[in-house]
């Protein structure tokens, strides 16, 4: 096994990104992902592999379209306000049936918002961003190790089921050190990409990738088809942590940053005797919804933490079918919920069980 | 010994490369550790500080909101965090730059001149490394054996000119009594 090395969330995302064999990536810099696109300036040149920092998002995540037509590996990576300016392109790939990889370390919004942490762009992940009948695979890791594990998934994902996965992270995880060790490459077989618009060798017809369909009929079939897909990947791809969530009464939930405050608050609430337990999703899109049935058998309440004004707490009641009461935890603009505050809140709801 | 460390001071004093010489050394103690910096846009003033978490168990939350060791390498930290220090805990504090003592009669204060002894040794720049000495000596947090290896993993080996210095402050902020 490798050696552990002491990287922030940020620079082991491009480092995982180059072992998963990312040769393309174009960035441009915005707080608090900078660390990200310069470890890709540094990186990429000695390894053959290609940086540009291109004139603004926008160019950006169109020269991800680009590279991904060719058959090649290609990530961008911004934060909040950059992300929404890429919400065009993230259409036109997702309309295309390309894999790509976008990382979004999100800030605090709306607007030009703030740099500290947030997850406000839950919505704008899981629910579209851009235009149109479409989803991405949305990963959110938790600790320095995963955004590692995660970026060798999102590229797999993205080529498996050829379509874009997006890395949601937030500030916190990505100026966050931990120890980790970077696997050496994907266990994973992969389908060739014989759509790719590389060369023909004069072999078989031209490739042409296209998301303009002006007949409905045929739009709306590709449509059928591409949630065909959807289906597959809902089927086989929702993935969760659990913890002490066997005989768990108040099930709190949260993803990235705040399920790591969130632990604490569950052992701190477990030590007064009160009986909860942590259910994190790992996959935003597709929610791991059976995962939350199966806790809502014991639990009495739930209780979602969020970085936002509450955008998660909506899956979650769709999940369990609005069958338990769903609370809410949350900072926003950049602040940080404490353990503190969350089990203060928990011992408010159970007060009533 | 596990800890909870918050360091803050100013931008360009070197706070967070100080976090980063007790996270090496957890780490290559076999110990989970975290490091987490928050600092404003600005490269240098402004203020600035990290939070480390050394444990033999699994860490939830990286963020240190109730340290028991701080330091603070100048007047606005010590009035900022030294609220927050859990009782028993332990305060470092730079006494040539924060000429007053803690208000806390709960916990350890250790006072020292940490940025008068750096230029009185000739490396003016590493007051923050003597208090990474001082704070060894103190706690145990980590041996001071250990600190090779990571002034190894930490310094680059373009500057390894550095690594001398480095160890003499550390020795300097060790034997300070």
């Amino acid at each position: 096994m490798a050696d552990k090395v002491l990287v922030k969330g940020n620079e082991a995302l491009g480092e995982a990104a180059i072992a998963a064999g990312c040769r393309f990536f174009f960035g441009y810099p915005i707080t608090p992902q900078t660390e990200l696109s310069e470890y890709m300036a540094k990186r990429m040149p000695k390894i053959g592999g290609t940086f540009l920092q291109a004139e603004s998002e926008i160019a950006a995540i169109n020269m991800v379209l680009g590279a991904s037509s060719a058959g090649a590996r290609a990530m961008t990576s911004s934060s909040s306000p950059g992300i929404s300016l890429k919400g065009e392109g993230i259409s036109y790939i997702a309309g295309s049936d390309l894999p790509a990889v976008i990382v979004n370390i999100q800030r605090g919004g709306p607007g030009l918002g703030g740099i500290q942490p947030s997850q406000s762009d839950y919505f704008q992940a899981t629910k579209g961003g851009g235009h149109g009948d479409y989803h991405l695979i949305v990963l959110a890791p938790n600790s320095v190790q995963e955004i590692v594990s995660l970026t060798f998934d999102a590229f797999d994902l993205a080529d498996l089921y050829r379509m874009p996965v997006m890395i949601l992270g937030d500030g916190m995880l990505g100026q966050m050190m931990e120890p980790v060790v970077f696997p050496e490459h994907s266990e994973r077989v992969l389908p060739e990409k014989t759509w790719a618009t590389d060369t023909t060798k004069g072999l078989r017809k031209k490739n042409i990738i296209n998301s303009l369909y002006i007949k409905p009929d045929v739009l709306e079939k590709i449509n059928f088809e591409r949630y065909a897909r959807y289906a597959e990947v809902e089927a086989k791809e929702a993935r969760y942590e659990g913890y002490l969530l066997e005989d768990a009464e108040l099930v709190i939930t949260a993803y990235g940053a705040t399920s790591r405050i969130s632990r604490n608050a569950v052992n701190a609430l477990r030590a007064k005797g009160i009986k909860a337990g942590l259910l994190r999703p790992i996959t935003l899109w597709p929610f791991p919804k059976d995962a939350y049935k199966s806790a809502a058998k014991t639990a009495k309440a739930f209780l979602t933490v969020e970085m936002s004004m509450g955008q998660m707490i909506e899956d979650v009641r769709l999940a369990i079918d609005c069958l338990r009461p769903v609370h809410f935890c949350g900072r926003t603009g950049g602040m940080i919920p404490t353990p503190g505050e969350i089990e203060a809140k928990a011992e408010e709801i159970a007060r009533d069980f | 010994m596990k800890g909870r460390m918050l360091l803050a001071g100013f931008g360009g004093q070197g706070i967070l490369f100080a976090g980063k010489l007790f996270t090496y050394a957890g780490m290559l103690e076999g110990k989970n550790v975290t490091n987490i910096p928050e600092y404003g846009p600005e490269m240098r003033g402004g203020t600035c500080n990290c939070s480390v978490i050394i444990d033999e168990d699994p860490i939830g939350s990286p963020l240190v909101l109730e340290p028991d060791i701080l330091i603070a390498m100048n007047l606005p930290s010590l009035d900022r965090f030294e609220k927050s220090v859990a009782p028993g805990g332990k305060i470092f504090i730079d006494s040539t730059l924060i000429d007053r003592r803690t208000v806390r009669d709960d916990v350890d204060a250790y006072y020292i001149p940490a940025t008068r002894l750096a230029s009185d040794a000739g490396i003016a720049k590493l007051a923050n490394v003597i208090v990474v000495g001082k704070v060894i000596r103190e706690t145990g947090i980590c041996s001071m054996e250990i600190m090779d290896k990571v002034l190894e993993k930490v310094v680059p080996p373009t500057r390894a000119q550095l690594i001398a210095p480095n160890k003499k402050a550390l020795e300097i902020g060790y034997r300070f009594v």
